[in-house]
């Protein structure tokens, strides 16, 4: 049997009358990829959130490496925290640090790491992600959207996780730079030999970055399978999306 | 059973309902507000605290805002000593200008004009600030990498707040007294040497440490205020903008409303 990094089991949300999650279950080997489609507003930043203990399941239970994490804080948390990278849809640099703060702010405020030793090691990641060095002392403002995405990659590397989040990781960069970005996931996560989960409404990306695609709609994981079905899935609301037509059992979210 | 509507046939609002709708809005938000300021405390008083930042904040708080306290002060004590020669002039009471001035700067009027003017500059900056991170996930970003928010960038505002504020206070002070003299001196006629003897015969410790107190108080609130609207704030341009009105408001009150207990306290135990 395989084990699981990640597992998900009868995971449900609401936020008052609105029952985003509805018992979602999903599970990532490690050192696998997996892509949660779905449409704009169905759940899927909930997801993550309700993982990385950002938000609470009203029901169900969240696995990782074998261990009930649901509702754990404090210490625990933070343990389970350290073994995760998250690269979030908005970058969500630090305004007030500098590039190279961004990237080693866990290895400075969470694992004591001197000053020159972190700087020595962000810049060392932000090569990896393609980063110079020349930008290191540069503001998140003073950079493109582009390269903030590849800061926010470095900032979730740096740790090396076990475990990395990808919330829409390509949405707002031109389809070159999203290509490079997508490039750049499957590159690290595999150096890292990291489990991947991301989120997407995508297509491109998620072909590119899949191992195995799973797809939300309704607050339940309606499909999955093997990213190269994702063409003959035999079900009409996955076909609907990956066409990319109005018409069909998925209203449009207007 | 019967069963009573407090709805009016007319439709309208029940103004009953509407009261106590609004009564325990205020109950609910004041129960929020403690719980955030006991965890901000916390994180204040016990470590781990984050040096580097608590020392941006004070130049932040601190530094950035003496030239709004200097030039708030220093009109304040001049306007201050106007008025009171003209009052002390129905009385044949003018001498009494250097002696009330720096009573009124020192235990009321420096530490209320500087805790009002960094509710404006500082409470509604920090409100901005952290509503703005709230919205673009950076604080979600801190609890991912393992930083608790509260002792990462709540408690330093805080710490810098009641450190900052006091000595703000005492440069308050120093210029607002010095407004009052040179408008005595330069409009008034009074001599300058007997003017500034006069004030330092008068002034006591106690009423520089009334100020320096109330100080604590309004830091802690001014950090308080702007961390809570900003924390909670909502997504877009406008929730940033409410939480930065709403920190600004509720800090210029609650300083105002916090002067009058403490005044009543100290006046009652003598101090």
């Amino acid at each position: 049997m395989t084990q699981h990094l990640l597992q998900l089991s009868g995971v449900t949300k609401s936020f008052g009358s609105n029952h985003v999650l509805r018992g979602v279950d999903i599970d990532v080997a490690p050192g696998k990829s997996l892509v949660v489609l779905g449409g704009s507003g169905s759940g899927k930043s909930v997801i993550l959130k309700n993982t990385l203990g950002l938000m609470t399941p009203d029901a169900g239970k969240i696995y990782f490496d074998g261990k009930d994490v649901t509702r754990d804080q404090g210490k625990a948390r933070d343990a389970m925290r350290a073994r995760i990278g998250m690269l979030f849809q908005s970058a969500a640099l630090f305004d007030s640090l500098t590039i190279w703060e961004n990237v080693a702010f866990r290895l400075l405020n969470a694992d004591g790491m001197k000053r020159k030793d972190a700087k020595e090691h962000a810049i060392a990641t932000m090569k990896q992600v393609r980063l110079g060095s020349d930008v290191a002392d540069l503001t998140p403002a003073e950079i493109s959207g582009g390269m903030q995405k590849r800061v926010g990659l470095a900032r979730a590397i740096a740790s090396k996780p076990d475990l990395i989040f990808f919330d829409e990781p390509t949405t707002g960069l031109d389809p070159i730079t999203a290509d490079a970005i997508n490039d750049l996931i499957i590159e690290q996560t595999k150096a890292l030999g990291a489990a991947a989960v991301s989120i997407t409404h995508d297509m491109a990306s998620a072909r590119k970055i899949a191992d195995e695609i799973a797809f939300l709609f309704d607050g339940k994981i309606i499909w999955r399978g093997p990213a190269a079905d994702i063409d003959h899935s035999g079900n009409e609301y996955v076909d609907q999306f990956v066409n990319g037509r109005a018409e069909g059992p998925i209203q449009p979210a207007l | 059973m019967s069963h009573v509507s407090l709805k009016p046939k007319s439709g309208l609002p029940n103004p009953l309902q509407w009261l106590g709708r609004a009564a325990l809005g205020m109950m609910a938000e004041i129960g929020r507000l403690s719980v955030f300021a006991a965890q901000m405390s916390w994180a204040g008083l016990t470590p781990r605290w984050y040096p580097a930042q608590i020392f941006r904040q004070m130049v932040a708080i601190g530094f950035y805002s003496l030239p709004v306290v200097g030039l708030s002060a220093v009109f304040i004590g001049a306007a201050l000593a106007l008025n009171i020669y003209t009052g002390g002039a129905r009385y044949g009471a003018e001498q009494f200008v250097p002696n009330i001035v720096v009573l009124g700067i020192t235990r009321e009027l420096g530490v209320t004009i500087t805790g009002l003017m960094l509710a404006g500059r500082v409470s509604a900056g920090i409100a901005a600030e952290i509503g703005a991170m709230r919205v673009t996930e950076q604080i979600d970003a801190l609890k991912t990498l393992s930083a608790n928010p509260f002792r990462y960038l709540y408690a330093p505002r805080f710490i810098a707040g009641i450190l900052t504020l006091p000595l703000l206070v005492l440069v308050a002070d120093i210029i607002g007294v010095m407004g009052g003299w040179a408008v005595s001196v330069y409009g008034l006629g009074f001599d300058s040497t007997t003017y500034l003897r006069n004030t330092l015969d008068f002034v006591t410790r106690n009423d520089i440490l009334v100020g320096v107190i109330k100080a604590v108080f309004f830091g802690g609130i001014i950090a308080l205020m702007g961390c809570y609207h900003g924390d909670k704030s909502s997504a877009g341009a406008t929730g940033v903008g409410r939480a930065a009105t709403f920190a600004m408001v509720g800090a210029a009150v609650l300083i105002l409303a916090v002067n009058y207990v403490l005044s009543s306290i100290f006046v009652g135990i003598g101090l």
